[in-house]
């Protein structure tokens, strides 16, 4: 680590409260967002020689709230005077403490920054952008990357949903216990979604959207540290974690998908597994089950089993018709289906999933499985025509690849256990 | 005399380690520690999940409760600890009653150890 590497690592971590509590004093976020950088360089100017204040937070909201009034003041000079909003709460005692102010008290603050980026009127993609800006503090030019879109398009987005949602309404008054819960529970789908954004990769992308997944963790953490109670964020948290653990093991070394069932276990991540099933054993000692609950439950088998052939299939399967009840869905049914077809046999795997081919016959995991189920029932040629459906709908050229090598061991008339296209995640 | 040394840090900072830095830093006490080791020094070491994989027990009251999180209190001090081997979180938590009906007053924090080198101290 570089000299100023532990400032910058300081800042980084402190920059959701920091932000959090400017937006609540500013009412905008892009004064909110100047004052925090004008108080990260005041910060990159004092700390070298001064230290690291105790609280890194607190200081960072003092300074850059009084240099942002000071250039309010400035400017009245110059302008008319600005809109009573914008200086609001400037005698707001609270935040002239510069002890240790718990993070808890920040809490609504960060849950309404984050709340902010969830705009209903802004699509999934914006959203992320947006958190991983204003949130994370990712450059323009890292989401750009992860996004594999140019700088100055992702620019474009990111000034676009600002504008939106400064022309909305920003919720500023404290939220009572049940519009905080609706609001934590928007905001979970958010990171789930940043997460799910970094983890859906393929060959020519791998390792670039990686920093996705760990900010998905970051903002996950950072809110089971706000709700340490919540249960659903607990396993939120250890859904992440479990999954991300499989990072190395999911590719080849030249880049190709490896599925769970041919993973090397051993280069699984065991410290983000510990941590991922304390949390999943914590969430579920509350007897309050929710879907994130029952996911990371799922996750929590696969990596509890030390080899493939030892995964508790019955378990699964079970976890996911638990899944279809609370959040029925022809998808949760096809990842039961492969769990049927590992504990029951394929024959009654694709009995589940025929009546699903309506509904899901655009859905390249459908097809994928549908012919694995074949494949395993010696319906070769059925087996072939799913597999040439699946192909034509791959997302990404890992996944036809993945499905070629289906269709080469068809012809080659081996029978490897293979059904697991879906249900567990690769 | 044998010491315990107790490392705080800020866990905002330390989790949003990449992992080459979190390699980076263990590589570094790993120098340090191989030596201690050598010198007869070195005894058990632990490292800590996060305060978020914490469970506390409350066992100032009649019945002890059990609290989510890390214990918070500050007027309360760190006196000692113990590292016992449980399958789950609740067979931890029936110890600690035992121990909480044994001594009252207090709180216990329960934290999965990430990392455990039982080490050997000369003495």
């Amino acid at each position: 680590m570089s000299d100023t590497g532990w400032i910058s690592n300081v800042l980084t971590a402190a920059r959701p409260q920091a932000v959090a509590a400017l937006l609540r004093y500013f009412r905008d976020l892009d004064t909110a967002e100047e004052a925090y950088q004008e108080a990260c360089l005041r910060a990159l100017k004092a700390w070298p020689s001064n230290g690291p204040p105790r609280d890194a937070a607190s200081w960072l909201i003092m300074v850059g709230k009084n240099s942002a009034i000071d250039h309010v003041r400035r400017q009245r000079r110059l302008q008319p005077l600005p809109p009573d909003e914008l200086i609001s709460d400037l005698s707001d005692a609270e935040a002239e403490l510069a002890d240790r102010v718990d993070e808890a008290d920040y809490r609504d603050d960060i849950l309404r920054l984050l709340f902010v980026c969830c705009h209903p009127e802004l699509p999934a993609t914006q959203q992320i952008a947006l958190a991983l800006r204003i949130v994370s503090g990712l450059s323009v030019r890292q989401i750009a990357n992860a996004f594999l879109v140019s700088e100055a398009a992702m620019e474009q987005r990111i000034t676009r949903a600002k504008a939106r949602i400064a022309a909305g309404q920003v919720p500023f008054e404290v939220p009572g216990p049940i519009e905080r819960s609706e609001r934590l529970g928007v905001v979970a789908a958010m990171v789930y979604l940043v997460f799910n954004e970094g983890y859906t990769t393929n060959v020519a992308e791998k390792g670039v959207r990686a920093p996705l997944c760990e900010e998905a963790i970051r903002l996950s953490r950072l809110l089971l540290r706000l709700f340490p109670t919540e249960p659903e964020i607990m396993a939120l948290t250890a859904l992440l974690l479990l999954q991300h653990a499989r990072a190395d093991a999911r590719f080849d070394a030249d880049g190709m998908v490896v599925l769970l069932e041919e993973q090397d276990r051993s280069r699984w991540n065991r410290k983000l597994i510990a941590e991922g099933l304390a949390l999943v054993e914590k969430a579920l000692r509350h007897h309050r089950p929710g879907p994130y609950q029952v996911q990371a439950a799922i996750a929590a088998l696969h990596a509890r089993a030390p080899r493939f052939a030892d995964t508790d299939w019955n378990e699964i399967e079970l976890l996911y018709g638990t899944l279809e009840r609370m959040q029925p869905s022809p998808v949760v049914t096809l990842n039961r289906a492969v769990a049927v077809s590992m504990s029951r046999g394929p024959e009654a795997a694709l009995t589940m999933i025929e009546p699903l081919a309506q509904k899901l016959n655009g859905y390249f995991y459908f097809h994928g499985a549908r012919g694995a189920f074949l494949k395993k029932l010696g319906r070769a040629e059925e087996a072939r025509v799913a597999f040439d459906r699946a192909i034509a709908l791959a997302n990404t050229p890992a996944e036809a690849d993945h499905i070629r090598r289906q269709i080469d061991r068809l012809s080659a008339g081996s029978e490897p256990q293979s059904a697991t296209m879906s249900g567990a995640r690769p | 005399m044998q010491y315990a040394i107790l490392c705080y840090h800020d866990e905002k900072v330390t989790c949003a380690w990449s992992k080459e830095q979190d390699d980076a830093v263990m590589a570094r006490l790993g120098g340090v520690m191989d030596k201690l080791s050598r010198q007869g020094k070195l005894g058990p070491v632990a490292r800590l999940l996060p305060t978020t994989a914490a469970t506390t027990l409350r066992k100032d009251r009649e019945q002890p409760i059990v609290i989510d999180g890390p214990f918070a209190e500050t007027k309360e001090q760190l006196l000692g600890f113990y590292i016992v081997d449980c399958q789950s979180l609740d067979e931890v938590l029936d110890i600690a009653r035992e121990l909480g009906a044994a001594n009252p007053g207090g709180a216990y924090e329960i934290r999965p150890v990430g990392v455990f080198i039982p080490g050997k101290t000369a003495a």
